[in-house]
């Protein structure tokens, strides 16, 4: 553990990794969806109400935000928000299935400074693609990708949630990534959401784990991961490029559509609210103040790790991966390389395992039954 | 480097923070840690004088300590955080 990583634990001033998810309305279903989005929440925050929290994290300086959903393009003020946040010296970085961006939007958005984009894609292939994302998705992201270019969008990021499924198209990724002249970027999935769900399924086999270790220590300096497969330093003796700690609370949180302040973009769960941009102290209150943060922001126990060679490297993993898989926060991460979290995984009953706070998918419709169901009075 | 005329990039801004600050260059999109305080005023001063010893015997920083200031000045020249001043 370096003295700046025990120095960032304390807490900072702002946060460095600050996310925004503008609206829960979404275009597509994706199975891993971090924010179980789909419908607009009717409490969404009005524009004049996003204005002023942009106004706030200026006078924090806060440097930039990572805008995401839902679909972030959906909302009719999309380009108005973006361009206030970069008028007042916040960049911008967003995350967009890339359904909206047109050849006029993408010249629009290619016009714009400080601005920087991410198109989710999850597969090389539409088959791969479109298991977790949905039916013509591959598709929409690659048309998407083909405007930016032809609008002359420099070095927008191509980014990949690694499944079991796309764990063997890392250099396909990477190789699609440099034929657009892109950054790619890839990450960690969690048991998030209807991530919930499908984490099962989907997440890295322990052998596939090591293989994305390998991967990322020969390509990873010229490819983004948002830090976030520290957990797999327990690996080798050489760690990752990046942080390599949990950034929750200390250095990163989320804003939710409702204006919602939560210690992380995976953790939407009551018990990770720190409070609301609408309480009046703000949102520099609840950053600063809150009963969470400064619990987060104090030495945590590694409980169960403590006695793991590798706890240094390791931290014991992912908060919200424990969480929604119902594992205790001071043990093993469920994908610990050591085995260990399989091991406590085994023993969890399914029905203790808290479930996400809120759900905005969309209704799942129903087929109507062809025959008449005949109705019987007795 | 301690005889050239250097100043904070007109891209960066510098937030301060509990352990020194927060350097983000803009154009780069690059973050650097400035982690003790005297780095942080040397880094502001850099810019009211001549060079960059000048500025190190400003802020009265021991001369020990300026080897391992040149090296975190010559790290953020690299990254861009710093450059030339003109004149
Ligand atoms: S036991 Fe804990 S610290 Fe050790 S590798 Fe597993 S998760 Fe990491
Ligand atoms: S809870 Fe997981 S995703 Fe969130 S900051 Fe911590 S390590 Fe990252």
């Amino acid at each position: 553990m370096t003295v700046l990583a025990d120095q960032l634990k304390g807490g900072l001033e702002a946060p460095i990794c600050l996310t925004w998810e503008l609206t829960y309305a979404c275009n597509l279903d994706c199975v891993h969806c971090l924010s179980s989005s789909g419908r607009r929440d009717p409490n969404e925050l009005t524009t004049a109400e996003a204005k002023a929290v942009l106004d706030e994290l200026a006078a924090m300086q806060v440097f930039y935000i990572n805008i995401g959903g839902g679909e972030p393009m959906i909302r009719r003020d999309f380009f108005e928000l973006i361009e206030y946040s970069i008028g007042l010296g916040i960049g911008v970085k967003f995350s967009t299935n890339g359904a909206f961006i047109n050849a006029e939007k993408a010249r629009q958005l290619a016009a714009l400074d400080y601005l920087d984009i991410q198109i989710s894609l999850d597969g090389t292939d539409a088959a791969t693609n479109d298991h977790v994302r949905g039916t013509g998705s591959y598709d929409t992201a690659i048309a998407a990708m083909s405007h930016l270019r032809d609008a002359g969008f420099e070095d927008f990021k191509i980014s990949v949630v690694v499944t079991r499924h796309n764990v063997d198209q890392l250099d396909e990724f990477k190789a699609l990534a440099d034929s657009f002249g892109a950054t790619l970027r890839v990450t960690r999935l969690r048991p998030s959401g209807r991530g919930a769900d499908s984490w099962h399924e989907l997440h890295p086999t322990n052998a596939q784990q090591r293989q994305i270790y390998d991967w990322l220590l020969a390509n990873g300096d010229n490819v983004l991961t948002g830090d976030s497969f520290f957990h797999l330093n327990a690996l080798g003796e050489q760690p990752l490029p990046g942080l390599n700690l949990c950034g929750a609370g200390r250095v990163v949180c989320l804003i939710d559509p409702v204006g919602d302040v939560y210690a992380c973009p995976f953790v939407i769960h009551d018990r990770f609210k720190a409070g609301s941009v609408r309480e009046p102290r703000g949102f520099a209150g609840v950053w600063r103040e809150s009963d969470l943060f400064v619990e987060l922001r104090e030495p945590q126990s590694a409980g169960a790790c403590a006695s793991c060679g590798s706890y240094d490297a390791c931290q014991g993993g992912c908060m919200a991966a424990k969480f929604f898989t119902g594992l205790p926060l001071d043990g093993p991460d469920p994908e610990c390389v050591g085995g260990e979290g399989e091991v406590e995984l085994a023993k969890v009953q399914m029905s203790t395992v808290p479930r996400p706070s809120l759900d905005h998918s969309k209704p799942v419709r129903v087929a109507a039954p062809r025959v008449p169901v005949a109705l019987t009075r007795r | 480097m301690l005889h050239r005329a250097l100043r904070l990039d007109p891209q960066v801004a510098l937030r301060d923070e509990p352990f020194g600050a927060l350097a983000y260059h803009y154009g780069n999109r690059k973050l650097v840690f400035l982690r003790h305080p005297d780095v942080v005023e040397v880094v502001r001063s850099l810019d009211e004088h001549d060079c960059v010893a000048d500025t190190l015997t400003a802020c009265s920083i021991d001369e020990r300590r300026w080897d391992a200031f040149e090296t975190a000045i010559h790290s953020m020249y690299e990254s861009e955080m710093l450059s030339d001043r003109a004149g």
